[in-house]
């Protein structure tokens, strides 16, 4: 579900948190439009409101843990944790986390990957976000999904600042509702 | 192994003679003790001899991690700081919080090969070899006056690379801030003029 699709439309930060978004052509393969965030972050502004938005939705749904993926999932997380009160988790790529972990393997493209989280980091019945800068495939949220999951905590809902149109809707990743602030932001025509 | 705690001067929000103000002679802000006993030391990670500095459990403890982002804004809020540089990928969770509360672009200053844009690169050493850490080229501008956060200092070499990388474009780096600092390492030498500040120290081994 797009933040237009429930109670945004119009919201002139969505605008802005888009304009600042920029598009990088074929990175890091040829085909892929990549969208960097890196420019989000240098606009003060649009970042408070990515965390507004976020937090106006979830402070009021005791959410005890946000669940952020490494790197950029640990950028948004945080903000977001502090505002509402909750713990942060890193969910972390293999051998980076101290201490007794649980893993979960994802597909990539071509082979896969695998997330880490601290098996001690969740109580049981938790209610759980998690956050990542954007949702393609959402392998990586599917994943985060299973690790929390098996922690023993319920995942309310999987939050990203940018997302493919596919999940317009009811869109649900194992079962869980997505929520994206905005859609890929396009290369600027150059005219001559 | 022990932790100590930093006892910086901090000026009193209020007037000497106020009942409010900490009574500690030492002037130690009283939210330290507990910030340092929510992080957790995991021997022997990620190799034998190696005390790890886990702060993922100062993660999970709200109060500990609203204080120490509450400590650092204090600090830096109203100084004129435009940027905070954050080093991947501990940097990333508590520079954006504060770069946020202070008004101030967050810089993510990362491992190669992550940021998409054009980039600038600096080299540092390594026990064994070298790494590189990157920068987009236009996210910091001539004169623009910057703070550096790590979650730790061990020994310098990748907070040192990351003062290299943003003087090099002509930022002025104000301090560099860590919640912890292994002292035995002697880190704070390699970063040259470049002030730090830290939260909490303790032993590397």
């Amino acid at each position: 579900m797009f933040a237009v699709e429930n109670g945004l439309q119009g919201d002139p930060r969505l605008q802005a948190i888009s304009d600042a978004i920029r598009v990088i052509p074929h990175f890091p393969k040829t085909g892929i439009m990549f969208q960097d965030i890196t420019t989000l972050l240098l606009d003060p502004v649009a970042f408070k409101h990515v965390v507004d938005i976020f937090v106006d939705r979830y402070k009021h749904m005791n959410i005890s843990l946000v669940a952020g993926v490494e790197a950029r999932g640990f950028i948004f997380g945080p903000p977001i944790a502090l505002a509402i009160g909750a713990k942060f988790i890193p969910l972390r790529k293999p051998g980076k986390l101290p201490g007794k972990v649980i893993s979960e393997e994802y597909e990539l493209e071509y082979g896969n990957d695998r997330l880490e989280m601290s098996m001690e980091a969740v109580k049981s019945q938790e209610r759980a976000l998690v956050i990542d800068d954007l949702v393609a495939t959402g392998g990586t949220l599917s994943a985060s999904i299973n690790l929390l999951e098996r922690a023993g905590a319920e995942v309310v809902e999987c939050a990203c600042v940018v997302g493919l149109p596919k999940f317009k809707g009811q869109c649900k990743l194992k079962g869980k509702p997505l929520y994206v602030l905005v859609e890929p932001s396009q290369l600027e025509e150059i005219t001559f | 192994m022990t932790i100590l705690f930093v006892c910086y001067k901090q000026q009193p929000a209020v007037s000497q003679e106020s009942e409010n103000m900490t009574s500690k002679e030492d002037g130690q802000d009283p939210r330290l003790p507990k910030i340092a006993s929510s992080i957790r030391v995991i021997p022997d990670f990620p190799k034998p001899g190696i005390m790890f500095q886990d702060i993922t459990t100062l993660l999970l403890d709200t109060e500990a991690f609203k204080d120490t982002i509450d400590i650092f804004v204090e600090r830096y809020k109203g100084k004129g700081i435009s940027v905070v540089a954050g080093v991947e990928a501990r940097g990333f969770i508590f520079g954006p919080p504060i770069a946020l509360a202070i008004g101030a672009k967050f810089v993510p200053m990362r491992k190669p090969k992550k940021l998409p844009g054009k980039v600038f690169s600096e080299e540092y050493s390594l026990e064994y070899g070298t790494d590189k850490i990157e920068m987009h080229v236009g996210a910091v501008e001539p004169g623009e006056r910057a703070i550096i956060i790590d979650d730790l200092i061990a020994t310098g070499g990748t907070l040192s690379a990351a003062i290299r990388l943003l003087e090099r474009v002509g930022v002025k780096i104000v301090e560099c801030a860590c919640v912890i600092e292994l002292p035995e390492l002697k880190g704070r030498d390699k970063l040259g003029e470049t002030p730090l500040f830290i939260l909490v120290t303790s032993d590397a081994a």
